[in-house]
């Protein structure tokens, strides 16, 4: 193959290296501190941060350590809570919801699918902050509008941030994130040849039926990249910090918050930086396996 | 032509950038303080007295200094939190609020130099010292050497609603519990009568901060005559003192619902226990002073109607008369909080120029006009204020101080958990005072703990 390019390559490198500069001094050199960081046991505060100390694995040692991994509050229980989150949330909330909107707006009124899409997608891009504030006032024991509406219709009121933190945070996730697969999953459905379920339709085919053997099949691709996009991002979401700060007694406290506890707040560098190379290995092992299911995809249609 | 105008305006823009800091000098200044919010006196003393006053001392002088002054509206742990990322940066406010606890830390991370270091003679020389104690002195400092200067010292105690007792058929003003059981049977008998409130707030958990250890834990542990520390100052991993003090906690909060355990629990849990005062569902409270001078004062958010009348004070009994620290029947425990300066200033005798001028009489006399208060310089009149003169006689000579030591932080935000688990009901006090004891010891290490049972 011959190749053709606009600048000769001393230019192309001319140009690359701003930007080159910029991704080493921003992205590559932090990604290496912060590998060297966890080896030693440097704080913010006190003695440690003036003079740290090489402590091996002792850093990653302690987060797996067995008498205390599965303590609230440790690292353990964070794990182990937001792979509930990302099973919950992500899996059967935004991606289960987000096709099951998806596929019924492919038969609705085009003005009741714009609409719905408008209201879905404004949930996506209004900023955290808001949205946060919102579920907030929706969630507030004493004068929240969730409460009221249970008042309203004789049900009891619930404490919600308080007795069912981690469902409020899944609910919110699903919520936020829908939007997404909805919008993936609406435009693999439209891409479809309409043929193909008007002669489903003629068979006198169900919705389900054509759902299952028509619709899924063919967006099959679409599924997986979806799949394990939202399972990144929810992996790695801080917005539920927002509305609980991790509590009450870190009921809430997935990865991402406990990571910022321990760097931000507890100021221990050290032990912060070994559990974000943890989770690095970890969304290194996500990016992996999509970028070897994406080639796979790409030759199977080059096939 | 156009060239020599081009040159014209560069030559002038470069003149101008060049000659600000010589003709103006910068200073910024914050405090966890906002007008019409928390800590709105100091705020307000410091827009409206401190700034203006120093600009115009400057600028008579014929020096131009801009103060630029930013208004902190989160918590203590927050400002704490960007304090310590900006000092380590070599970013923030040329001088800082700051509670005295956290020097010991910061020093010891690199994040504050003495005074003397920044500013040289002009601290040694300032006459000011000569009209502060050494102990108001100690406040802000560590071996021996002050990072900043504080604004006064505070006590704790159960703030009491009178009307609320009088209701119950108890007189509030003989009332003062003489150990925890009587305090408890006073709670149980006003939940009786309003079985909807909560009648006893003692703080814990971890959404509360530094509160949590010194309003709650200290008054408690205290009570049984121990303190976080021994005297050779190791930590105390393991007491009768700590089992009884959670298991204080758990009476109010889990077996009796005594005390309103959301607000201990949820993210905004501090405000919501000066509501719960204000609205009059908390009838006693043990907070520090500043409650009375800043959060309920009238005008503020939690200001309590007609306070003269409805508010008054007991002190905090130990557990049973005689079992508090140094024999004591009453126990209450002191901090100071003040400002520091930046080590990374860019102006360093100028802010502590400001930082003196804050502290020199005039001003103190000024502040105590926003809110009276008993100041650390002997030449500031105390102003007539009942509710300051009669606690700080009866209180001060029974306080204490926390341990001056650089672990104290992290030791306390352990503290801080130990009591929530407790008061969320996940752990018993025993479980909860062995995650303590590990948790600690991993801080300052084994030589330093010790065990008192």
């Amino acid at each position: 193959m011959k190749s053709f390019s606009l600048l000769s390559r001393r230019a192309g490198a001319a140009f690359l290296t701003p930007a080159g500069l910029l991704i080493g001094a921003f992205v590559i050199a932090p990604f290496f501190w912060v590998i060297y960081v966890s080896f030693t046991n440097r704080t913010l505060l006190g003695r440690t941060a003036l003079d740290p100390e090489f402590v091996g694995f002792a850093n990653y040692i302690s987060l797996f350590e067995a008498g205390s991994f599965l303590t609230r509050g440790e690292f353990g229980t964070s794990l182990i809570l937001t792979i509930q989150f990302v099973l919950l949330s992500a899996l059967a909330g935004q991606a289960a919801l987000g096709m099951l909107l998806a596929w019924m707006l492919q038969s609705v009124p085009k003005t009741l699918k714009r609409l719905t899409e408008m209201v879905v997608i404004a949930a996506w891009i209004l900023p955290e902050v808001v949205i946060a504030f919102a579920w907030f006032a929706f969630l507030d024991y004493d004068n929240g509008t969730l409460n009221m509406i249970m008042d309203a219709l004789g049900l009891p009121r619930g404490d919600w941030l308080l007795s069912f933190p981690f469902w409020v945070i899944v609910v919110f996730n699903t919520w936020r994130g829908t939007a997404f697969s909805m919008m993936l999953f609406n435009s693999a459905f439209s891409s479809i040849p309409p043929s193909y379920f008007q002669a489903a339709d003629v068979a006198g085919a169900s919705s389900w039926q054509k759902f299952r053997d028509i619709g899924l099949p063919l967006i099959r691709g679409h599924v997986v990249t979806d799949l394990i996009l939202i399972t990144m991002w929810t992996f790695n979401v801080f917005t539920p910090f927002l509305l609980t700060k991790g509590g009450p007694s870190y009921r809430t406290e997935i990865l991402s918050i406990y990571t910022y506890r321990v760097a931000f707040r507890d100021f221990e560098f050290g032990k912060g930086a070994a559990v974000g190379v943890v989770i690095m290995l970890i969304n290194l092992a996500f990016a992996l396996f999509y970028l070897w299911v994406t080639r796979k995809r790409a030759r199977g249609v080059a096939a | 032509m156009r060239i020599r105008s081009h040159a014209l305006w560069m030559s002038l823009a470069a003149a101008t950038a060049l000659a600000t800091p010589a003709m103006a000098a910068d200073l910024t200044i914050t405090c966890r303080c906002v007008v019409d919010g928390v800590n709105s006196e100091q705020a307000k003393w410091i827009k409206e007295s401190v700034i203006p006053a120093f600009t115009k001392m400057k600028a008579d002088a014929g020096e131009e200094v801009n103060v630029t002054f930013t208004e902190f509206a989160g918590s203590d742990e927050q400002l704490t939190q960007q304090l310590a990322l900006d000092f380590s940066t070599g970013a923030g406010p040329d001088i800082a609020g700051f509670d005295g606890f956290l020097i010991p830390s910061f020093v010891e991370g690199g994040l504050l130099k003495p005074l003397e270091d920044l500013a040289g003679d002009a601290v040694t020389g300032w006459d000011g010292w000569s009209h502060i104690s050494d102990g108001a002195k100690a406040l802000m400092s560590y071996q021996g050497k002050p990072y900043g200067i504080a604004l006064g010292t505070d006590v704790r105690m159960i703030f009491v609603r009178a009307d609320l007792l009088r209701d119950a058929g108890i007189d509030p003003e003989t009332w003062q519990p003489a150990s925890w059981e009587e305090l408890l049977d006073t709670a149980r008998t006003l939940k009786e009568k309003n079985p909807d409130t909560f009648p006893l707030q003692l703080n814990a958990g971890v959404p509360m901060g530094e509160a949590t250890t010194m309003q709650g834990y200290w008054m408690a542990l205290l009570g049984m005559g121990e303190e976080v520390t021994d005297d050779q100052g190791r930590y105390i991993v393991a007491s009768q003192g700590i089992l009884d003090t959670l298991n204080l906690y758990k009476t109010i909060y889990v077996d009796e619902k005594l005390g309103d355990q959301r607000a201990q629990l949820l993210g905004d849990g501090r405000n919501r226990t000066f509501a719960n005062f204000r609205d009059g569902t908390t009838a006693m409270l043990v907070e520090g002073d500043w409650f009375w001078r800043s959060v309920t004062a009238p005008g503020s958010e939690f200001a309590v109607e007609n306070r003269d009348e409805v508010m008054s004070w007991a002190k905090m009994p130990a557990k049973e008369p005689g079992k508090g620290i140094r024999g004591q029947d009453f126990v209450t425990v002191s901090g100071g909080t003040g400002f520091v300066l930046n080590p990374n200033t860019d102006e360093p005798e100028l802010a502590w120029e400001l930082l003196a001028f804050m502290n020199g009489q005039e001003q103190l006399t000024e502040f105590q006009k926003f809110q009276p208060r008993i100041r650390i310089r002997d030449d500031v009149d105390i102003p007539e204020a009942p509710f300051l003169k009669e606690t700080s006689e009866v209180l001060l000579p029974l306080t204490t101080a926390r341990p001056n030591d650089a672990n104290y932080n992290a030791v306390s935000a352990e503290i801080q958990r130990m009591t929530e688990a407790v008061v969320s009901g996940e752990l018993s006090p025993e479980d909860a005072m062995k995650r303590y004891g590990e948790a600690v010891t991993k801080i300052v290490g084994e030589e330093n703990t010790v065990s008192l049972l």
